[in-house]
């Protein structure tokens, strides 16, 4: 159905894939409703200690691929096709129980807002430890000193004050570390981050990207980075896919992308960042329209309404997906 | 959280209060009376006049009442006139209360015990034909009136099939009493077959009470584990890979049982009204039978202690659930 990589692109890491997502989908199906489709035949590999971005506008595609992964969508109303091979076992096909005994132990995740991703009744303490115990076997007496010394690792100063506090009597920050604190709880060799950053003010944004970067180095874990800010991606990725409309529309190295954006749509948002060199009151550049205008991606590209410089078979005929090494677009008409 | 029940406790001691003074003026606003109740419509006006005297009823009424908070003071309230001519009016109410207590403490268990898993399962099957079944259920437990319902089951059960006893608590076998709570009583003597005999009276009236309850402590229940079940802490837990047990019982159901926790509360209030009509169908003898005899013969003494006491009963058990959730939410406790 779709153009797909299948040959394996080098990377500076070199290793075999850690986790390797091969034409993934998602539709989701409600009654009375017409199925949509969110994810589009996404694919993309991460390696042992790699971080890979996934950028995007709200509803791209970026959070459902990953709860799609760590099998958190919801059980009814949607079908998943394609595969997500972690260390050769497709995540995709996992009978339940399985997933569940490797969810918080070979894989983790964090989410957008710290505060209502905690328990509200549930001490923070518990919260760490109950990983814990559930996957090292530890009593949760044993499983004490581990939590502090993980909520200390996470920078929360007075960790044996804070394993006892419950979540409303911490700080933004505060909670957001200790969400990483339990993700990294039992050394999963890849973390997935789910806009980790949004729902913090810039200064405390700064910090909890530095200390992801720093464990993430520390500790080896791959991680997988899905945000719409392109700051945070040039702060953290090796490796960056742009998603639009469900589907893969650029790929490269950080570097790459950067100085040498191929897609009008990753031209777009970069054009788009205000510039603190740029001249006092420049007007900024947006990207026109919304998500809303979207064709669909079967007899175009979805982007074309959207697009600053279109041409005739933008809005007749898919572009398909060409990839070189890590490099790939899908553009029918590419920036330079 | 000392302060916290001191301050519950005074404001009890004033709800009480102020009950006090519009029960009393209310109770004697009421069309016929205490000595019309007793003597008949064919009495003399000089016996009348006699015995409201006796009563005190020919004084004014605010004399009436400081009369009765002043030997109230005291711990007494008053002799029946009319369920138990000459008997303490508050030696009636303990006498009965353990019956009450026996039915309501069994109809909301009954209530809980059912609405709870079942309000849990419907919201994690939402959509279904169990879920459609169940809520069409709780709307029928709600719709249907106590009296009428409790009718039914006594009729089916109890007579057409003769599977339960029609009315009363106990068969008469001659049990100790103890505590007068008949199914305990069985239970701390070993004379089981009267806890037995007690626990089959039971069936039939905590039915009939607890289908109210059920049926609201149910909703409110689904309700909440539906909106929980949406809540990111939920998928946080579930992201960290525990069991299916954890995730429900520490993550779904502590925040879930938040809004239960209330609801059961405020049903005591529900489950008190409903005693009454339930204890009088099936001749229950306790607090709410007492209480509809009272109201026919106009025994201010009884009426007064009953409701005021069914009033702080309620108050006080609110106040239960209040400390229950500062327990279960510590955002509550640091406020």
């Amino acid at each position: 159905m779709t153009d797909t990589a299948t040959t394996p692109r080098p990377s500076r890491h070199g290793d075999e894939p850690l986790l390797s997502v091969r034409d993934l989908s998602v539709t989701f199906r409600r009654q009375g409703e017409e199925p949509f489709t969110a994810v589009d035949g996404v694919s993309f590999d991460v390696r042992p200690g790699q971080t890979v971005g996934l950028v995007g506008e709200s509803g791209c595609g970026k959070s459902v691929t990953s709860l799609a992964i760590m099998g958190l969508l919801p059980p009814r109303g949607n079908t998943v096709e394609g595969t997500a091979s972690f260390e050769g076992t497709d995540l995709l096909r996992l009978p339940a129980d399985e997933m569940r005994d490797r969810r918080g132990r070979d894989i983790a995740m964090i989410f957008q807002d710290p505060l209502s991703s905690l328990n509200p009744v549930v001490s923070v303490g518990l919260q760490v430890t109950e990983v814990l115990e559930r996957h090292r076997g530890m009593s949760r007496k044993a499983a004490q000193p581990v939590a502090r010394e993980l909520l200390d690792r996470v920078g929360i100063p007075d960790p044996d004050r804070r394993l006892k506090d419950y979540p409303h009597q911490l700080s933004g920050g505060m909670r957001q570390r200790a969400l990483i604190a339990m993700a990294l709880a039992c050394a999963p060799r890849l973390l997935i981050a789910d806009e980790p950053t949004t729902a913090l003010d810039v200064t405390i944004q700064a910090q909890i990207l530095s200390l992801l970067k720093e464990l993430v180095e520390d500790t080896g874990t791959a991680l997988v980075m899905i945000t719409h800010d392109l700051g945070v991606v040039a702060g953290l990725c090796d490796e960056v896919n742009v998603l639009y409309g469900g589907r893969i529309v650029e790929r490269g190295t950080r570097h790459e992308l950067f100085a040498n954006p191929r897609h009008p749509y990753t031209n777009g948002l970069l054009a788009s960042i205000p510039r603190l060199d740029g001249a006092r009151g420049a007007p900024l550049t947006p990207i026109r329209g919304s998500v809303a205008d979207n064709l669909p991606w079967d007899h175009a590209c979805a982007f074309a309404p959207r697009c600053s410089q279109p041409v005739d078979v933008c809005t007749a005929q898919t572009p398909p997906l060409e990839e070189s090494g890590v490099r790939a677009l899908r553009c029918h008409n590419p920036v330079r | 959280m000392a302060r916290f029940i001191i301050r519950r406790l005074l404001q009890m001691v004033g709800v009480v209060a102020v009950l006090s003074v519009l029960l009393f003026a209310w109770l004697r606003s009421l069309p016929g009376g205490t000595v019309s109740a007793i003597l008949g419509e064919r009495a003399t006006p000089e016996t009348r006049a006699a015995l409201t005297e006796a009563f005190g009823l020919d004084q004014p009424i605010y004399v009436q009442y400081l009369k009765f908070v002043q030997r109230a003071a005291t711990g007494d309230f008053g002799v029946s006139t009319g369920v138990l001519p000459g008997t303490d009016a508050l030696q009636i109410f303990v006498d009965r209360l353990p019956a009450t207590i026996e039915l309501s403490v069994a109809a909301l268990g009954l209530a809980v015990l059912l609405a709870v898993p079942l309000g849990y399962l419907s919201a994690r099957r939402s959509g279904s034909p169990l879920d459609s079944g169940l809520v069409i259920l709780s709307l029928v437990g709600v719709a249907v009136p106590v009296f009428f319902l409790a009718f039914l089951l006594k009729y089916q059960f109890a007579v057409e099939w003769n599977w339960l006893p029609v009315s009363g608590r106990q068969d008469s076998l001659g049990c100790t009493r103890i505590t007068n709570f008949f199914v305990l009583d069985g239970l701390m003597t070993r004379e089981f077959d009267c806890s037995a005999s007690a626990l089959k009276h039971l069936v039939l009236p905590s039915l009939a009470l607890a289908t109210i309850p059920f049926a609201v402590i149910f909703r409110i229940t689904r309700a909440s584990v539906l909106e929980v079940l949406g809540e990111d802490y939920v998928r946080t837990a579930e992201s960290k890979g525990l069991t299916a047990r954890v995730v429900r019982a520490r993550h779904v159901m502590r925040n879930a049982l938040l809004p239960v926790v209330t609801t059961i509360g405020l049903q005591t209030g529900a489950l008190l009204a409903g005693a009454v009509l339930t204890e009088k169908v099936f001749a229950w003898g306790g607090i709410g039978d007492a209480l509809a005899r009272a109201f026919e013969v106009r025994d201010y003494a009884v009426l007064q202690v009953l409701i005021l006491a069914a009033a702080g009963i309620y108050v006080f058990i609110n106040l239960l659930v209040d400390i229950s959730y500062a327990i279960i939410d510590p955002r509550v406790r640091t406020r």
